[in-house]
């Protein structure tokens, strides 16, 4: 006979076996390396030899590192394509959310460049950057405007980068939002439309309240995202651009890690990384917190 | 003019604006669609020919020889199923333990696991790499393949949170008939949630299949390198001789994959994206 108890216990058992794999996943992919890493930052650790503890010399080091300092500003001037995304995207889903033929077409269109494959995409914005040849320059012929050639110039390579990554995010931000507009209940602007309110107070008032919480999502999972960028200066500049002024964070961990095998310092900077990260992710939670006091 | 005619006017003006818009987004891959089946003297023609005269189409030939590109094909799809098909499985066994099985200290291993999350990839990418090189595993599949094995935290995420809308009840009646518990899974948990695993299973495929980041740490040889790195290897070598048709036919192969597979299930993949964006 089954008792109570035992069912009790074969259901302990199962469960915990079933949530195995991934809780060991978590311990040995995860938190064994990361706390390796932390370890890794304090040491002159090459990979090969042993690892000497040198404390903070790392750190210190980093911070007289000209090349961190660029690669630092360069990961957050990149992210002035998050603003310039969300505005777009906003727009697009807003049109979209309209009564129009087509809509399931154009979110398709939009939404291609998001599944495409980063490094296919950052060859073809390569060629379309090319200063002679590529389809940016020629599409300013147009207008009799002799564009530069932008990736070889160290004013316009993040221009170019920034447009790259919003045209290639841009589906999935309008997505999101198409999503959050749909689900606010029409008669609250049937209600303000009695009340005779213009379509800027109807945006302001209604639409924008309601797509806040979506806004702050993306905004920090786009902060999250920009901090690790790192494919499309890998494949469309190699050695870091002009005066290395469009290599990001990751690219000069990866760069310091596994070209020069200088692991310590590297894993120093992705401590570095991963606090800001952290950091954004905790504002998240914090912020998530509040606004649902606020909802009630 | 009335309220409906107006918004006819303003509804055109947007059908209008948004056409231009889809046009612009969709440009950059027709100009690589067409530039790969041009000759070398329309690729540099100015202005731009779109429509070439003659449709060459002897670089989707000639790639296959340039390089690695068909083992590059074989090793992404080995990856990429590998990792779907069996990390989907642990997976979704553990949302549904997570979900639908008591046990002590459930929400707190679950938290553990979202927590996880907030590591990103570059912090730990160091110290994976030297346990998979102790492991002799550095220029092989393996350093992709199996950390997927052990499950998805994403997917387990939105799995949990799908199944706790499905009543409890199903579940207990099963027990007390005294199903075992891998068939309260299999039989009964597993067919609810067939759509959501499915969807979430595409946009993983989707990930891995371009992943770049991972695959450029581990593999040097080309002959394991996936398609990714194949293509960008091809970009690297042939732009030097300008033979653009023959790195945009290489680049088209790469799209190809995941496009079919998204214009096929779009509608899936786009509602999967919209509920897990707009829920977290």
């Amino acid at each position: 006979m089954i008792t109570k108890s035992n069912l009790y216990r074969k259901e302990k058992i199962y469960g915990y076996l079933f949530i195995l794999p991934p809780i060991l996943g978590l311990l040995i992919f995860t938190l064994f390396p990361f706390l390796y890493s932390l370890y890794g930052s304090f040491t002159d650790w090459d990979g090969l030899g042993q690892m000497n503890f040198i404390g903070l010399d790392n750190f210190r080091d980093l911070f007289s590192d000209e090349l961190f300092y660029k690669s630092m500003y360069n990961t957050f001037f990149l992210m002035l394509g998050i603003p310039i995304g969300l505005v777009l995207a906003l727009l697009l889903a807003l049109g979209l959310n309209r009564k129009i033929p087509g809509t399931t077409t154009f979110r398709v269109i939009y939404y291609i460049p998001v599944i495409s494959s980063l490094a296919a995409v950052s060859i073809m914005w390569n060629w379309a950057y090319n200063g002679d040849y590529g389809l940016v320059n020629q599409f300013l012929e147009l207008f009799g405007i002799k564009g530069p050639n932008w990736l070889m110039d160290k004013d316009t390579v993040k221009p170019a980068l920034i447009l790259m990554t919003v045209w290639k995010g841009l589906g999935y931000t309008m997505l999101l939002y198409l999503a959050a507009l749909q689900s606010v209940s029409r008669s609250y602007y049937e209600a303000a439309e009695l009340d005779g309110a213009s379509g800027f107070q109807m945006f302001r008032n209604i639409t924008w309240p309601m797509v806040k919480p979506v806004t702050f999502f993306l905004v920090v999972t786009n902060i999250i995202g920009g901090s690790q960028i790192f494919t499309e200066m890998n494949i469309m500049t190699p050695t870091g651009g002009p005066e290395y002024s469009s290599a990001s964070i990751v690219f000069y961990i990866w760069d310091k890690a596994f070209k020069n095998l200088q692991m310590g310092y590297a894993s120093a900077m992705a401590m570095i990384l991963g606090i800001f990260i952290f950091i954004v992710t905790l504002i998240q939670f914090k912020m998530n917190e509040k606004s649902s006091f606020d909802g009630d | 003019m009335s309220h409906s005619q107006r918004t006819k006017v303003t509804n055109t003006i947007i059908f209008i604006a948004l056409a231009i818009g889809a046009i612009v987004m969709i440009a950059p891959l027709l100009w690589m669609l067409s530039t790969s089946v041009k000759e070398k003297q329309d690729v540099f023609a100015l202005p731009p020919v779109w429509i070439p005269e003659v449709f060459q189409f002897s670089k989707y030939k000639e790639i296959w020889e340039a390089g690695p590109l068909l083992s590059g094909i074989k090793n992404s799809v080995i990856v990429a199923v590998s990792v779907t098909v069996i990390g989907t499985f642990t997976s979704s066994v553990a949302a549904f333990a997570f979900a639908k099985l008591r046990f002590p200290h459930k929400n707190k291993l679950f938290l553990a696991l979202i927590a996880s999350m907030m590591i990103p990839y570059p912090t730990v990418m160091i110290p994976q790499f030297m346990m998979f090189s102790k492991l002799g595993w550095v220029d092989t599949l393996l350093p992709l393949i199996v950390p997927g094995l052990f499950g998805n935290v994403v997917m387990i995420f939105f799995l949990r949170q799908y199944l706790l809308s499905i009543p409890d009840a199903i579940i207990e009646a099963a027990k007390i008939d005294g199903s075992s518990y891998f068939r309260l899974y299999s039989s009964i948990t597993f067919p609810l949630i067939k759509p959501a695993i499915a969807a979430q299973l595409i946009l993983w495929f989707m990930g891995i299949w371009n992943d770049y980041l991972a695959p450029i740490i581990y593999l040097n040889s080309p002959e394991t390198q996936t398609l990714q790195l194949v293509i960008a290897n091809f970009n690297a070598t042939y732009a030097i001789q300008t033979d653009y048709p023959l790195i945009m036919a290489a680049s088209i192969v790469a799209l190809l994959p995941v496009l079919i597979i998204f214009l096929i299930f779009q509608k899936q993949i786009i509602e999967s994206v919209a509920i897990s964006g707009v829920k977290g």
